[in-house]
């Protein structure tokens, strides 16, 4: 009941739509489809381009490689499987790895941001020790982990975990620090405890700092998972990328990288679809949005 | 009247001496309240004037139990205020609604934090939603609402959780003289009908003596900051009143004049030391 209640104030607005309006509408979905249109027309000419010159020789098709045999080695993939096995078992595998160490870096993050945004004696004991950390090139632990977990995917979800934390860590205590103050003071006005002022007031206003910062970190988890294949494992992309490097086929590596490129758009226009059904109070959020009142 | 009275008999809110120091970044202190002595009698309704940024503010959220006295006493129903009371409603200067809650689930929040059970907060909420107005705006979000609405929802918010006593700071401020006066005429009614018939007890924070005078019983003038209670006027004009009728009655207009004699002092005083500060 409350979804269909707020998306009826945009109903009044379509029926006292008159001419100039629709005119308007036309003119808004024309720009729109012309924009689509050359977004199309870009790709096309890249990928002529590329292609032209790899043929004629502009540029060495061994090092760059060409669309057409891109395109041709990820149908190879798909239809015969690649030497460790099926493509779709290579893509859920990293997936896998990208996805765990996801959840354990974004739940980490978030957990001890809100926890140290919200006591400050930890975030005073704790904070050289964390810029310390994060000054650290945390991508050179991959190797390391590798020897601590072996070659399975624990040493993939460890490499994602630590590239995932930082940046969720820092987005989570910030938006736990610039909670509108008014907002605590009404809630504890009103009765709320300690833990209901973090679980109802902290946690929903910082949501949309900590939000910002999944988009980012779930990058950083496909290239944990990536890196650590690349350097050893027995299955997923990184692995492809690496094999295909071993037998200088460039297009093989291009290949992977087109896929891993699908698949973490993909992610995101999961994350953006259930950002907006968890922003809907939000004002000019897209979706429920339209201003009422006065 | 020491602390032997029995709490039934006490004043509904008392500050002695009260005081408050803050620390600003700079390691400075600044005394936005110095030596307060105010009484608010049970079902009184006090406004509090002066100039801005006095200190009005922080005599309220020193009540409240948001903050505690440097020095001084508050006292709430004749006990020592230690820390936030749940007979004490606050109303604030900005928007303090949860923008992420439906407007049904803000008026909700302060009994359930208190542990009512869902069933029951939620027909409370609507019942206090019905009284304010805005039964129909139940599944929207705050800022879906014009200012007056949320306002609105604010007041329901505090309404709902019964409070015996009433802080308001300058909570119509932000909203256009129309809505202003229809707000305040609204208040009296709510006031009136608030604490099963019994009124609160309110402290209302303003810099408008107009609004002051229409709705209280009793104004208090504060000096320019630090503040401390400088004169304090009855207000004997008969309930129910209409904000916007009493204004034009001779008695309101005496009373207006006689205060702003007070007021206009520290106003100018406050003036005059912003310039010198800009010099």
């Amino acid at each position: 009941m409350s979804l269909e209640s707020v998306e009826s104030p945009a109903a009044p607005a379509a029926l006292t739509m008159n001419h100039r309006s629709l005119t308007r509408a036309k003119a808004a979905r024309r720009r729109r489809l012309t924009v689509y249109a050359a977004r199309v027309l870009v790709l096309v000419v890249v990928l002529a381009a590329w292609e032209l010159m790899a043929r004629n020789g502009v540029i060495d098709p061994f090092y760059f490689s060409m669309p057409s045999k891109v395109w041709d080695q990820i149908v190879q993939w798909t239809l015969h499987g690649t030497s460790q096995g099926s493509l779709g078992e290579q893509i859920w595998y990293t997936l896998y790895e990208a996805l765990l160490g996801w959840v354990f870096g974004v739940a980490g993050g978030v957990v001890l941001g809100i926890g140290l945004g919200r006591v400050r004696f930890l975030a005073d004991v704790f904070s050289p020790y964390i810029k310390v950390l994060n000054a650290l090139p945390r991508i050179a632990l991959v190797p390391i982990f590798l020897i601590i977990f072996g070659l399975g995917p624990a040493s993939k979800v460890a490499s994602a975990v630590v590239l995932v934390f930082f940046p969720v860590f820092f987005n989570a205590f910030q938006g736990a620090r610039e909670v509108d103050r008014n907002l605590v003071a009404n809630a504890r006005i009103l009765g709320a405890s300690n833990r209901r002022v973090t679980l109802q007031v902290v946690i929903p206003s910082a949501t949309s700092w900590i939000f910002t910062s999944l988009h980012v970190s779930f990058g950083f988890a496909l290239i944990g998972a990536i890196v650590g294949e690349y350097l050893g494992a027995s299955k997923g992309i990184g692995l492809l990328v690496s094999i295909s490097q071993g037998t200088f086929n460039t297009a093989g590596v291009y290949a992977a990288m087109v896929i891993l490129a699908v698949v973490a758009l993909l992610a995101e226009g999961l994350l953006t679809f259930a950002e907006k059904r968890l922003f809907r109070w939000k004002p000019g959020g897209s979706g429920a949005g339209s201003w009422a009142g006065d | 009247m020491i602390s032997g009275t029995p709490p039934g008999h006490a004043p509904a809110i008392e500050l002695r001496g009260a005081s408050k120091v803050f620390r600003t970044p700079s390691g400075a202190s600044h005394t936005a309240v110095r030596d307060l002595d105010l009484t608010v009698e049970q079902g009184e309704f006090v406004a509090v004037v002066g100039p801005t940024g006095c200190g009005k503010s922080t005599t309220l959220t020193l009540v409240s139990g948001l903050e505690e006295p440097t020095d001084g006493e508050v006292l709430v129903g004749g006990e020592q205020v230690t820390g936030i009371r749940p007979e004490v409603g606050f109303v604030f200067q900005q928007d303090a609604v949860f923008p992420w809650r439906t407007v049904l689930s803000n008026v909700m929040a302060g009994p359930r934090f208190r542990g009512v059970p869902r069933a029951e907060a939620r027909e409370r909420a609507r019942d206090w939603l019905g009284r304010v107005g805005l039964a129909s705006f139940a599944d929207r979000y705050p800022h879906q609402l014009s200012g007056g609405q949320r306002k609105r929802v604010a007041l329901a918010q505090t309404f709902v959780c019964d409070p015996a006593i009433l802080l308001m700071d300058e909570p119509f401020s932000a909203l256009d003289v129309q809505t202003r006066a229809l707000m305040s005429d609204e208040l009296l009614e709510l006031w009136g009908g608030s604490h099963g018939g019994r009124a609160a007890s309110v402290v209302f924070v303003t810099h408008d003596l107009e609004e002051a005078i229409a709705l209280a019983d009793k104004v208090v003038v504060m000096t320019a900051g630090p503040a401390t209670v400088k004169q304090v006027f009855p207000v004997r004009l008969p309930r129910p009143r209409k904000v916007e009728a009493v204004r034009l009655e001779a008695e309101f207009v005496e009373i207006y004049r006689e205060i702003w004699s007070s007021l206009g002092e520290e106003v100018r005083i406050t003036r005059e030391r912003g310039a010198s500060r800009v010099a």
